[in-house]
C-alpha cells in the first residue's frame, strides 16, 4: 500500500488528527474561560481566612493577577504549545513536573485496570455467546450489570469495608510512592483495581457479546460449524476478529474513562493521581495547574477517541482496500 | 484485688494486654471505672515512654499545594509535620496553658513589658549540625515580619519594633506598645526557627525538632526520621513518624480502623459514638477555644440595633445546638468568644439561655419587621446549614423569621464572611484573651468581623495588655467579656471540640486545649505501646 494524500485512509487520519487538534484549541478556550468564572481568589485561598490584607496584596501582584485575561490567555497558550506548563500559583513549583508524577500514576491505575478488565470483559463476553441466553449468560450479564448499576464510591466503600476493614487483606488506603516495592504497589492498587474493573466490566462484555452474536448468523459461521470445528474455535477465530470494531471503540471509549474519569476512585482510596491533584487546585484557585491537568486530560480523551476511529476504519477492510 | 489490678495496669502499659481488655477486667473484679482508668494512665506514665517504631497520622488538611515554608503554613498536615522538624522559642502548656520555655531556656520582660529577653538553650543544633544562635532567631522572626513577607504571621509582628541580638545566645525583642502576652505569640506555629530565618531556602525543611525530613510530597505524605543529635529526651519516641494525607471522611476512618494510621484528626461528631465502640479505638475529646458564630455587622441596618441584636441573641437555643449539630462533642458558649480553655476566664458572666419572651420582647422593641437573612454554609463548618435550619425553627418561636440563604463553598470566606451583615462563620481561637480580642474584636481588627466599633473596649484591651498584675487583669478582661456578652455582634451559640481517633497501641495521648491532636504534638509526645 502506498501512502499517498490520494490514499483515503491516510487522508481520513490527517482530517481527524486536524480536526482533533482544532477541538483542542476550542476546549483551551472553554477551560480558560470556565476557570475564569471560578468564584474566589487564589491569593486568598492560599493564605486562608487568617490572611492579612497586606499579605494578600503583596500575594497578588507576585503572582501578577492583575492583568487582563486575554493577555494571560495568550501567554499560557503559547507556553503551552512550546510544551511550557508554566509554574504553579500557590507552590511556585514546576508544573511539568508536578504533573509527570501524577499522570504517570493515574496511568499506572488505569493501565493494570485495563489489563485486567478488558481480557476479563472478552472473555466473558465471549463466554456468554458460547452459553447464549442459557443460565451461565443471564448470570454474567446480571452481576456485572449489577456492577456497573451501583455508582462507583459505592462499590469502592464496599470492597474497603470487607477487604480492608472486616478481613484486612488489602490496604483502604492506595498510597504509592517512588520507590516503593512492586508487589506493595499491587497491593495497594489492589482495591481501586477492582473498583474499576467492576465499573468498566459491563459496557464491553455487553458490546462483545452483542457484537459477535451479530456474526454469529452470518454465512462463514454456519460453514465453520459444519465443517465440525470446535464451538470456541468459531468464535475466537471466526467470528471474534470480524466482530473487532465495535469491540475496539468500547474498548478504547472505556480506557479513556479510566484515564480521566477517576477522580471520585482516586479520592476514595486516596491515590495519588491526576484527579487528586486537579482538585486540591481547583480548591486552592491555582488556575494554571488546572488549566494544564484540564487540557491534558482533554488531549487523552480527544486521541483515544480519534483512536478508536482510525482503528474501526482500518479494521474495516473496505476502508482499508478503496477502490 | 487491687495488687492483681495495678499488676495488670503494668501489663498494658507494656502493651501486653489491651486497654479495652483492663477496664472489662476491672469491672468484673468490682472496680470503679474512673479508679481503673486513673490507676491505668499512672502505670502507663510510670512505665515511661516506649522508643521506636513507626507512628502514623492520617489527617485531613492537606494538599498538593502546601509548602514546607513555615511562613506559608495555613493548614493542618503543614501545622502537624511542622512540629516534627522544627521548633519555637517557647511552647504552651497542655495543661494549663501557660508559657513553657523551649528553645528559649527563659524569657523575661522589663518593666512596662515592651522589652522582653529570651535566653537560647545552649548545644541545641539544626539537622544540617549547625549551632542554634541568636542570629538564627533574629533573622526568622525578621522573615516573618517584613513588608513583604507573605507570613500568615505578619498579624501577631506587627507590634514588634526590632529584633536584636546580645550576644550569642540571648534574643531582645522591643515592642512598640507594652504586652504581657509577647511569650505566647513566639509559640505560634508559624514562628518556628530556622537556621539563618530560611531567607535563602524557606522551605528547605531544617529545623532544630526531634524529626529530619525524610519525604515531603505534598498532599500524600510525609516521613520524619529521628535526629541523632536531638536535644529534648522527653519528646520523639518513635524512629520514624509518617503523615498520610487522608482528606475524605471515610479514608482516614477506614484506615484507623485497618490500622494502616494510628491517628487521625476532625472524626465527624455525627459517627464518633459509632467508632468509638469499635474494638482498638479510642475517641479522645478535647474542648478546645474553637467556636462556631453567628456574626452580625452592628454597623449595617437592621443589625445596628441594640434590641435586635439581643433578641437574635435570646432566640437561639444553644443547648438543643450542642446536642443536635455537635451531637454532645462541645460546650453551650455565651456570645463572647472566650471560655474556660482561657487563662483568666471570667466565670461571672450570665449564661445566656433560650428565652422565646424576651426575644420577642426586644424583637418588638426594636421595630424591624420582615426576614432577617442569614448566609450560611458547610465551609464555616460542618453542620453549619443544619445549625442555621435549627436555628431558623427556635427563632420562629419568637416571632423572628429568619431567611436561611445557603452559599457556595467556594468562596465563603472571601464572598460572604466578613462581607454580608449576616452569616456563619468559625473562630480557631488564639492562646490568649488578648490574642483573641485583638484580631477578632479590637476597633482596627483586620477581621472585626461584627464591625463592632467600640473605643472603650479598645482602652480596656490595651489597659490589660500592659497590665503585669494578674488580679486587676482578670478584672478588666472581665469586663471586656461583659461588653461583648452585652453589645456584641457575634451570636456564639457552641464551643466545638477536637474529636481525634487513635489506636489502642498509641500511649502518652495528652489532651491540649490549645488545637486538635495534643496541639500537634501527637506524633513527638506519643508513642507506639
Amino acid at each position: 500500500m502506498t501512502v499517498s494524500l490520494s490514499n483515503p485512509l491516510v487522508m481520513m487520519v490527517a482530517k481527524r488528527t486536524a480536526l482533533g487538534f482544532l477541538l483542542l484549541i476550542a476546549i483551551s478556550v472553554v477551560i480558560f474561560a470556565g476557570t475564569e468564572m471560578l468564584p474566589g481568589d487564589v491569593a486568598q485561598s492560599i493564605l486562608g481566612q487568617s490572611a492579612t490584607p497586606e499579605a494578600l496584596a503583596n500575594l497578588r501582584a507576585e503572582m501578577g493577577l492583575n492583568e487582563p485575561a486575554h493577555t494571560r490567555y495568550f501567554n499560557w497558550f503559547g507556553g503551552m504549545l512550546q510544551g511550557d506548563l508554566g509554574t504553579s500559583l500557590s507552590s511556585g513549583s514546576d508544573i511539568s513536573e508536578m504533573i509527570a508524577s501524577r499522570l504517570s500514576n493515574t496511568l499506572f491505575l488505569a493501565g493494570w485496570s485495563a489489563l485486567v478488565a478488558v481480557p476479563l470483559a472478552i472473555f466473558l463476553g465471549m463466554i456468554a455467546v458460547h452459553y447464549r441466553d442459557g443460565f451461565i449468560d443471564k448470570f454474567i450479564s446480571m452481576t456485572t450489570l449489577a456492577a456497573i448499576s451501583l455508582p462507583e464510591f459505592f462499590i469502592g466503600y464496599l470492597l474497603i469495608m470487607f477487604f480492608a476493614v472486616t478481613w484486612n487483606l488489602f490496604p483502604s488506603t492506595s498510597i504509592i510512592y517512588e520507590g516503593m516495592p512492586f508487589l506493595d504497589q499491587m497491593t495497594a492498587i489492589a482495591l481501586p483495581c477492582a473498583t474499576l474493573t467492576l465499573v468498566v466490566l459491563a459496557h464491553m462484555m455487553r458490546m462483545t457479546r452483542a457484537a459477535i452474536l451479530n456474526v454469529m448468523s452470518s454465512p462463514y459461521v454456519e460453514t465453520a460449524e459444519l465443517k465440525g470445528l470446535s464451538p470456541f474455535k468459531i468464535i475466537f477465530h471466526h467470528a471474534f476478529p470480524n466482530a473487532i470494531s465495535p469491540i475496539i471503540t468500547v474498548v478504547v471509549l472505556n480506557m479513556a474513562y479510566l484515564v480521566v474519569g477517576v477522580v471520585v476512585v482516586e479520592i476514595i482510596f486516596v491515590y495519588p493521581g491526576m484527579g487528586q491533584l486537579l482538585v486540591d487546585h481547583v480548591t486552592k484557585r491555582d488556575v494554571p495547574v488546572v488549566q494544564a491537568a484540564g487540557l491534558i486530560f482533554a488531549a487523552i480523551y480527544i486521541f483515544l477517541n480519534m483512536f478508536a476511529d482510525i482503528m474501526a476504519i482500518i479494521a474495516n477492510p473496505r476502508l482499508r482496500h478503496p477502490k | 484485688m487491687s495488687d492483681k489490678l495495678k499488676q495488670l495496669s503494668k501489663e498494658v502499659a507494656k502493651g501486653r494486654m489491651s486497654r479495652r481488655d483492663f477496664l472489662g477486667m476491672a469491672g468484673t473484679l468490682g472496680v470503679a471505672l474512673p479508679f481503673a482508668s486513673s490507676l491505668l494512665s499512672q502505670s502507663v506514665m510510670a512505665a515511661g515512654p516506649k522508643k521506636g517504631g513507626n507512628l502514623v497520622l492520617g489527617l485531613v488538611g492537606g494538599s498538593a499545594t502546601d509548602s514546607l515554608d513555615p511562613a506559608l503554613n495555613a493548614s493542618q498536615v503543614p501545622f502537624h509535620f511542622g512540629y516534627c522538624w522544627a521548633e519555637t522559642l517557647v511552647e504552651t502548656s497542655p495543661i494549663d496553658g501557660s508559657v513553657t520555655p523551649h528553645l528559649a531556656e527563659s524569657f523575661e520582660a522589663e518593666p512596662g513589658a515592651k522589652v522582653w529577653h529570651f535566653h537560647l538553650r545552649k548545644g541545641v543544633t539544626f539537622h544540617n549540625g549547625k549551632e542554634l544562635v541568636a542570629d538564627d532567631v533574629v533573622k526568622t522572626l525578621q522573615r516573618h515580619s517584613g513588608e513583604e513577607t507573605k507570613s500568615g504571621a505578619l498579624g501577631i509582628m506587627r507590634g514588634i519594633e526590632k529584633v536584636e541580638a546580645a550576644g550569642q545566645y540571648e534574643v531582645v525583642v522591643t515592642l512598640k506598645s507594652g504586652n504581657a502576652d509577647l511569650p505566647y505569640l513566639m509559640s505560634d506555629y508559624h514562628l518556628v526557627i530556622q537556621p539563618g530565618g530560611g531567607f535563602d531556602k524557606p522551605d528547605a525543611g531544617i529545623g532544630t525538632g526531634p524529626y529530619q525530613v525524610e519525604v515531603a510530597e505534598h498532599g500524600i505524605r510525609y516521613m520524619g526520621k529521628k535526629y541523632a543529635g536531638y536535644w529534648n529526651d522527653s519528646v520523639g519516641h518513635a524512629d520514624t513518624v509518617e503523615i498520610l494525607v487522608l482528606n475524605d471522611q471515610t479514608a482516614r476512618m477506614s484506615a484507623l480502623q485497618s490500622g494502616r494510621v494510628h491517628m487521625i484528626n476532625r472524626v465527624d461528631p455525627k459517627t464518633a459514638k459509632l467508632l468509638a465502640r469499635m474494638p482498638k479505638i479510642n475517641i479522645e475529646n478535647t474542648s478546645g477555644r474553637g467556636h462556631y458564630p453567628f456574626l452580625m455587622h452592628c454597623d449595617k441596618a437592621p443589625f445596628d440595633n441594640l434590641d435586635l441584636r439581643l433578641a437574635m441573641k435570646n432566640a437561639i437555643d444553644r443547648e438543643a445546638l450542642v446536642k443536635r449539630v455537635l451531637h454532645g462533642y462541645g460546650s453551650v458558649g455565651n456570645d463572647f468568644p472566650i471560655n474556660k480553655a482561657y487563662d483568666l476566664f471570667p466565670t461571672d458572666i450570665k449564661q445566656r439561655v433560650y428565652d422565646p419572651d424576651r426575644a420577642a420582647h426586644h424583637y418588638k422593641k426594636s421595630g424591624h419587621s420582615g426576614p432577617v437573612v442569614l448566609r450560611v454554609s458547610d465551609a464555616a463548618f460542618s453542620g453549619a446549614v443544619d445549625a442555621a435550619v435549627l436555628y431558623q425553627q427556635q427563632a420562629a418561636k419568637a416571632g423572628i423569621k429568619i431567611e436561611v440563604k445557603r452559599e457556595p463553598s467556594d468562596g465563603y470566606w472571601s464572598n460572604v464572611w466578613n462581607v454580608q451583615p449576616f452569616s456563619a462563620s468559625y473562630w480557631s481561637g488564639r492562646p490568649t484573651q488578648d490574642g483573641m480580642y485583638t484580631v477578632g474584636y479590637k476597633s482596627d481588627a483586620d477581621w472585626n468581623d461584627t464591625k463592632w466599633f467600640r473605643p472603650k473596649f479598645d482602652k480596656l484591651l490595651i489597659q490589660a495588655r500592659v497590665e503585669l498584675d494578674q488580679g486587676l487583669r482578670a478584672d478588666l478582661y472581665r469586663e471586656m467579656g461583659q461588653m461583648v456578652h452585652d453589645d456584641g455582634g457575634a451570636i456564639i451559640p457552641m464551643f466545638n471540640d477536637y474529636i481525634d481517633g487513635v489506636s489502642e497501641q498509641v500511649q502518652g495521648y495528652i489532651k491540649d486545649p490549645a488545637a486538635e491532636l495534643s496541639n500537634g504534638h501527637s506524633l513527638i509526645r506519643c508513642w507506639l505501646a
